[in-house]
């Protein structure tokens, strides 16, 4: 049944849903409403037994979950922001030891600058913790994301993020069919841990390894990882067939034949499938929803036949970058592809189909620079760097 | 705790073999768990693994084996886990330096929701792992109420890391970042934190303080917060040879003196409130405490410093006069 949805609730519910056993939280906008729900249902019964604990940090988050699914429960837990940097410690650690923590990141700008609105900067600066990461392009996305990120986690025993944007998403009522209760435990069983915290078979988990062992044990943990597109796929046909919605890695659009290709993250792509759909010349889109493990192979077939693909990010790497980018550009190395970066809705700037169309016609007319920001106020930021110059000299 | 008190050997840790065996230490049973089992790589005296031995079979003897351990990052979950080898023989979770309080949390709450509420939880880690880096989460914790018993091993600084200062290394002691130099030579005066009277400022239901000197003490201490549901914190005294810059035979008798000098006293607390101490019969200069460590060495080196000395004892007799250690009661 459809029903007209803020994201955050449809999100809570779909946790609900998943049967959720412990639920550490710390509020940050724009994640917020999403914990408030579940701490709602947490007390009013609906979800029986489930532990919601209010801590007193995103750090302490991180760290109750990884106790909570060391001893066995299914845990959830949500962040954006400064909230995904003050875990980032023990996010590490939650991937290292194993655990199959889901998490929301409701993506939202990194400051300084302060800023509470939406771009990727958070998770992008994740990418490399050991987390599955997946990009939800719209709320019922993220929904169906969840379950399947549960399921992913639980059968790998590696942690897994669904990162959806702040406000564009969290924030926005749109019609949502929250997964079906019945359908979800059919898809979900309760989680059975290989490995728990138990007196009747007590493990040691954390030991310290040193240089002997060390590599191998990272080697391991990165070949899980690199499983985890697999068993994505597996899931997600099994998910199409229950609910016939999509979530496979990889969401081609328009892409049969394309000469120039635009690859994007998250709710933008909505907004460039109008700019396609409008322009009908040959730009198609690539979505990804997987980004980590980086489905390499799949991203390469999908973008070899193209002439130029354009990566549209929503973060950037300073004084390098594009960070897609660099991973599509190895994806596609020994290719003639030519891969441009423009880095777009930043801190919330909206990403228009001006803009857009603005950023194609450049690249139609061959003057899109390798890498751009989109819609930047040039004369500002050029008469900014003239007085920096010139008050350095 | 056994009510036998000899008092002729200047404390009340008498021979297991003099007792009662009921009121023989867990250690004296050869059905003991062996928690923490030999073989670790701890240093010679080590005042924080026999701490921990203690602790962590009472509590197992104390909840019929249903117990899982949390360790912060430090020397005892160094030394006891050198990958492949593990010294523990019940469940044990290290994950970071700074969270083993959340951490412990987060257990708690899945042993309830998965429907183990019998198994308890202790956490333990260093007084750097606590008083510093840990004490958000250790707050947060002792806030909430967590059916967690927290155990802090306190030798007075960061010795795994090569003997810095923490917030409870003492005042005047030579670490690697308060050295014995200049006019104020070692850790400062008028800084540092008392965690145990921190913790009873939450009102948790059971705080209390121990040394490896009164292991009777220790482990009837373990055995009244495992019998306890909320967040108990239970602050261990454990002097590191290395650190301390003692013998390793020195240990028990270091730890003795510390709490027979009442710089550090001993005691309980509910819901915030001193509920018992350890009495002092006959208090013991700070001096008799100091000289043995060469961390306290620049205040007997020359001239030494009796003024630096004198502080120390004003430390001491306030807290005689704080928590009434040389009550007649007692």
């Amino acid at each position: 049944m459809r029903e007209q949805l803020e994201g955050s609730r449809a999100v809570a519910e779909t946790i609900g849903r998943c049967r959720v056993q412990v639920v550490p939280a710390y509020p940050i906008t724009p994640q917020t409403h999403i914990v408030e729900a579940v701490g709602a249902m947490a007390k009013d019964g609906t979800l029986p037994g489930c532990e919601f604990i209010t801590v007193e940090s995103e750090f302490a988050a991180m760290s109750a979950a990884i106790g909570a699914a060391a001893a066995g429960a299914r845990t959830y837990t949500a962040t954006a922001s400064q909230g995904l940097l003050y875990m980032a410690e023990a996010l590490f650690n939650a991937s290292g030891l194993g655990m199959p923590i889901v998490m929301t990141v409701a993506n939202r700008a990194i400051g300084a600058p302060i800023n509470i609105w939406n771009d990727h900067s958070d998770a992008m600066s994740q990418r490399d913790c050991g987390w599955i990461q997946l990009y939800a392009e719209s709320n019922q996305a993220a929904a169906d994301l969840h379950v399947v990120a549960f399921r992913l986690a639980e059968a790998l025993n590696v942690p897994a993020m669904v990162c959806m944007d702040g406000f564009l998403l969290t924030h926005a009522f749109e019609p949502i069919e929250v997964p079906d209760a019945a359908l979800v435990d059919r898809f979900l069983p309760h989680r059975r841990p290989q490995q728990q915290l138990d007196p009747d078979d007590p493990v040691t988990i954390g030991a310290m390894v040193g240089p002997e062992a060390f590599a191998e044990v990272r080697y391991l943990a990165h070949s899980q990882l690199r499983r985890a597109e697999e068993v994505h796929a597996g899931l997600a046909a099994e998910w199409t067939s229950l609910t016939g919605r999509d979530v496979a890695a990889l969401a081609p659009y328009r892409l049969e034949g394309a000469d120039t290709v635009v690859v994007a993250l998250g709710s933008v792509t909505g907004t460039l499938q109008d700019v396609l759909d409008e322009r009908a010349d040959g730009t198609g889109l690539l979505n990804l929803r997987l980004y980590r493990p980086f489905p390499n192979a799949a991203v390469r077939e999908a973008l070899a036949g193209a002439r130029r693909v354009i990566v549209v990010e929503r973060a950037f790497a300073p004084g390098a970058g594009g960070v897609v980018s660099a991973d599509v550009q190895c994806a596609l190395a020994g290719t003639d592809v030519e891969v441009s970066t423009v880095v777009a809705g930043l801190g919330g700037r909206p990403v228009t189909t001006a803009a857009l169309h603005g950023m194609l016609d450049a690249a139609a007319a061959g003057y899109l620079p390798r890498f751009d920001f989109l819609d930047l106020d040039r004369p500002l930021v050029e008469r900014e760097l003239a007085h920096l110059r010139g008050g350095a000299s | 705790m056994t009510a036998v008190k000899f008092y002729q050997v200047g404390s009340r840790a008498v021979g297991n073999r003099l007792l009662d065996p009921a009121h023989r230490t867990r250690q004296a049973d050869p059905q003991r768990r062996n928690a923490l089992n030999s073989g670790h790589r701890a240093c010679q005296g080590c005042g924080e693994a026999l701490a921990a031995r203690y602790v962590l079979d009472t509590a197992v003897d104390a909840t019929g084996g249903r117990l899982v351990t949390v360790n912060a990052t430090g020397c005892l979950e160094v030394f006891s886990t050198p990958y492949p080898e593990s010294s523990w023989q019940i469940p044990w979770l290290h994950s970071l330096f700074a969270n083993a309080a959340s951490v412990a949390s987060g257990v708690v709450a899945a042993l309830r929701a998965t429907g183990r509420p019998d198994v308890r939880v202790l956490a333990q880690g260093g007084d750097g792992g606590t008083v510093d880096i840990g004490f958000a989460c250790l707050s947060g914790m002792f806030e909430r109420n967590d059916d967690v018993l927290y155990v802090c091993y306190d030798n007075g600084g960061y010795m795994n890391t090569g003997v810095q200062r923490s917030g409870a290394t003492p005042p005047a002691a030579r670490t690697a970042t308060t050295e014995a130099v200049g006019t104020e030579p070692g850790n400062p005066f008028g800084v540092g934190k008392d965690a145990a009277r921190i913790a009873m400022a939450h009102d948790i239901p059971y705080v209390a303080t121990a040394t490896v000197a009164e292991l009777h003490d220790l482990e009837a201490k373990v055995r009244t917060a495992m019998s306890i549901r909320g967040a108990r914190y239970l602050h261990v005294l454990v002097p590191c040879p290395l650190g301390w810059g003692t013998g390793t035979a020195e240990t028990v008798k270091l730890a003795r003196l510390a709490q027979l000098s009442a710089l550090f006293p001993v005691y309980e607390a509910r819901h915030g409130t001193v509920s018992s101490v350890l009495p002092i019969r006959e208090q013991v200069p700070v001096e008799e405490y100091l000289r043995p460590q060469k961390r306290f060495a620049h205040l007997f080196a020359g001239d030494g410093r009796p003024d630096v000395i004198a502080k120390l004892q004003e430390i001491a007799d306030r807290n005689v006069a704080r928590y009434g250690l040389l009550s007649e009661e007692h």
